[in-house]
């Protein structure tokens, strides 16, 4: 097991889980119990009816962030957990900047340094214009840092979402597509729930 | 049929034959329903945590599933102390409450509360039913999440008009369990060379062990590791065998917390090192190698850190690391152990251990043993001697006062020809002495209460002594303790009472041959303590092995307890 005392840092780990009622008050308040400090969440649905995927950003040492999967793992509602360092992933955030402009020459400045981040324009106003940036967190935070510069007004970020490169998938297909069982969701019937995460650290 | 038979028709399918409950308007189909199934036996208890408790000592003494009902509102939060208590000690329970109408739901209607919301953290898992088609399914699962992996409460929310909804769905059959989780072969391979390295091997065994107790007792002594049973693992290994050292922790014996200290490798089954159990975190186990082995991965290393963590089931690992055992012979650490195993006894003079000792001195091995939450409870702990799993039932990781006597009383339901003894304090026994009448309702012939009367809350009163200069805040009954006696004569159950050793003897003989339950009160002098004592915040080696004859200068260890430095766990002075 890896020593539970390594320097703090940020861990960027997804959660496929079950569509059901309280399922994210479930996540959060075991977050909230146990102390954990999650810096970022997004959920959203997959291509399975039934089930969506949450990423998170949980900060704390490798100790913190391996008990914060395992507690996870143990719910009814979680199908999977992928913690993202243990393979290549793709990761993505969305931010909407709003900075301020103060004459036409600040604009022309603004619009070109957010060409060079490729920011796309979503409103234009008489005083400010407010950007969609779409890139990793390297890239968003360097984005936020040039605008400041210009005065930002208002920000919104979505929070990480992740997914593992390569073509394998984290649910293998076949869990989706079992013939008719009795339970409430034959979909997820199938979906392994003994061990169903890839191994969280590596334990015998 | 209705949702309502729906659910009965699961429950018998699942074999359920008995559930503890208590009525109410939002329970009410479902009772009505209870008339068409007279295959399931329903226990109306006096309040709903009698009724959860009485599940959960059915399922501690049996294995099996247990299965509570309660109304909405005011019934269903009743249940909440009891689903924490099984939460925490892995006990497999049902829970069925009613709530409001699903139009109601969310409006505050009368006797309306969010139970799901409420006991979200303290069940394994819990359900709504909005489709009383749904239902069947759900309670199967619901029944299989119970029983399945590391066993707990699963709490099932039942809507009125689902239950009286006409059901047109498919009834089911009950789900296999899944099958266990065995050992990696690399695991048992590195576990087996670690072992043989030890000078001074020891092996814990905790609640988790309680169905491996025959796979581990063979490994213990294939091994030949002296052996350690938690306050939740006495009766996984048997107390006759010369291996046995005790109960580890806070009020653990000499032997074992030495031998935890001194340990070179520490082999622990299914136990989760609570902080009663560590003492001082940081100074647990300090030169042992530890394997920990537990069916739970997050169990492992969230307090202690395991050097060979093993996910697997306690009797599948049993089974394997027997297969590669080489025994030991480690005379220094033998001898070393048996002079310790003579240390800390209590003396023998008139007092609340000296009648604890004579209580539990009859048990029979098939006898179960339940206890409330105080001094009683460790006494009892400490003194009594099992051969047997699933005979012990406390409440160990809540430490829940009321949970002795309704244990005692399902227990007793459950096995109708074995004695269930319920030892109690006179704090704890009054949180839920009104299922007394329970037991007359159903003339339960078995359950034997003794009611050790110190006139104090004693534990807290003790903790008061020793850390607070004796002032003894809030914690005197003496002054309005009812008559016990007059108690159970009201409820037209029979007592007898004992302040002396002798008499208590011949008490005991009365109250255990009597062809009936019984109640037993033991009045002891009220200032006795508790120990050995490893203080909250001491190291498992700075015990007081013995009753202090004045109140120790405990120093620097009230600082520790006063301050917390150990941020690795809290051990706050919290009872
Ligand atoms: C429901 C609940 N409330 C409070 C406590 C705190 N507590 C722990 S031990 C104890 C004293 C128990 O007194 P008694 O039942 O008389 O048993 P004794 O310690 O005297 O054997 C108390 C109040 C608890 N464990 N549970």
């Amino acid at each position: 097991m890896t020593s539970p005392f390594q320097p703090v840092s940020d861990h960027l780990v997804s959660a496929l889980v079950r569509d059901e009622p309280r399922v994210l008050t479930r996540i959060t308040s075991l977050f909230g119990r146990r102390g954990y400090n999650i810096k970022s969440l997004s959920v959203g649905a997959t291509e399975m009816p039934g089930v969506s995927r949450m990423t998170f950003v949980v900060s704390g040492d490798r100790g913190v962030v391996e008990q914060a999967m395992k507690q996870l793992d143990k719910l009814h509602d979680v199908v999977k957990i992928i913690d993202h360092s243990l393979e290549k992933y793709v990761d993505r955030e969305l931010v909407l900047v709003k900075v301020r402009v103060e004459n036409t020459e600040r604009r022309i400045e603004i619009r070109q340094m957010a060409e060079d981040f490729r920011a796309r324009i979503v409103d234009a106003g008489h005083h400010a214009l407010t950007f969609e940036v779409t890139g990793d967190e390297g890239k968003i935070t360097a984005f936020i840092e040039q605008m400041r510069t210009f005065g930002i007004l208002e920000t919104m970020r979505t929070g990480r979402i992740a997914l593992t490169r390569g073509s394998n998938a984290d649910i293998p297909s076949h869990i989706y597509h079992d013939g008719e069982t009795e339970t409430l969701q034959p979909v997820l019937q199938s979906a392994p729930r003994e061990g169903k995460a890839r191994e969280v650290n590596n334990m015998f | 049929m209705t949702g309502a038979k729906a659910l009965w028709a699961t429950l018998a399918a699942h074999g359920i034959s008995t559930v503890f409950g208590y009525p109410g308007g939002a329970i009410m189909p479902v009772y009505d329903a209870l008339t068409y199934y007279p295959e399931v036996r329903h226990v109306l208890a006096r309040h709903e945590q009698g009724a959860i408790h009485a599940a959960e000592g059915w399922a501690k003494a049996t294995g099996e599933i247990g299965v509570c009902i309660a109304t909405s509102g005011p019934g269903a939060t009743n249940l909440v102390t009891g689903l924490a208590d099984a939460m925490m000690d892995n006990v497999p329970l049902l829970a069925i409450t009613g709530n409001v109408a699903r139009h109601l739901m969310g409006t505050d209607a009368f006797q309306e509360a969010d139970i799901t919301g409420i006991t979200l953290p303290i069940t394994k898992h819990n359900y709504v039913v909005t489709d009383p088609n749904e239902l069947p399914a759900i309670v199967a699962e619901a029944i299989r999440i119970a029983r399945s992996g590391r066993p707990g409460p699963v709490l099932v929310d039942i809507p009125k008009d689902v239950q009286l909804a006409a059901f047109t769905g498919k009834l089911v059959k009950p789900q296999a369990a899944p099958e266990a989780i065995s050992p990696r072969p690399e695991a048992i391979h590195a576990a087996c060379e670690l072992l043989k390295t030890a000078k001074k091997p020891v092996l814990m065994v905790g609640g988790g062990s309680q169905g491996a107790s025959k796979e581990i007792t063979e490994f213990a002594r294939a091994w030949q590791i002296p052996t350690i049973t938690t306050l939740m693992g006495l009766g996984a290994f048997p107390a006759s065998d010369p291996l046995w050292l005790g109960m580890p922790g806070m009020h653990g014996s000499v032997a074992a917390n030495h031998a935890i200290s001194q340990a070179d490798v520490l082999i622990g089954f299914g136990l989760r090192f609570d902080d009663r159990v560590t003492g001082r975190v940081k100074d647990f186990a300090p030169n042992a190698q530890i394997i920990h082995i537990d069916l739970d991965a997050a169990e492992i290393g969230k307090i202690v850190r395991a050097h060979l963590p093993v996910k697997s089931d306690a009797k599948q690992a049993a089974v394997a690391l027997t297969q590669g055992a080489v025994p030991f012979e480690v005379p220094e650490w033998q001898a070393q152990l048996d002079e310790w195993k003579t240390r800390g006894e209590h003396p023998t003079t008139w007092g609340a251990a000296q009648a604890v000792r004579q209580v539990v001195a009859r048990l029979r091995p098939d006898d179960i043993l339940t206890t409330d939450v105080g001094q009683h409870q460790m006494l009892a702990a400490q003194l009594a001697r099992f051969e047997k799993p699933r005979r012990w039932l406390t409440s160990g990781g809540l430490g829940t006062m009321g949970f002795g006597f309704p244990a005692a009383l399902g227990a007793a339901m459950a096995e109708p020809g074995v004695q269930s003894i319920v030892i109690a304090g006179d704090g704890g026994f009054q949180m839920t002495a009104q299922e007394l009448a329970t037991l007359t309702k159903y003339d339960i012939r078995n359950c034997k209460i003794c009611i050790i009367n110190n006139s104090y809350l004693g534990m807290v009163r003790q903790w008061q002594e020793l850390f607070h200069e004796k002032r003894y805040s809030e914690v005197y009954l003496g002054d309005s303790n009812p008559d016990f006696l007059k108690l159970a004569d009201a409820y037209n159950i029979k007592g007898w009472r004992a302040d002396n050793s002798a008499d208590l003897e011949t008490a005991i003989d009365a109250w255990l041959s009597h062809d009936g339950s019984g109640l037993l009160e033991v009045v002891v002098p009220n200032e006795h303590g508790v120990f050995p004592m490893v203080p909250a915040g001491a190291a498992l080696y700075e015990m007081i092995e013995n009753e202090p004859v004045k109140v120790p200068d405990l120093g620097d260890k009230m600082n520790v307890m006063a301050s917390a430095p150990d941020t690795e766990i809290s051990t706050e002075a919290s009872q």
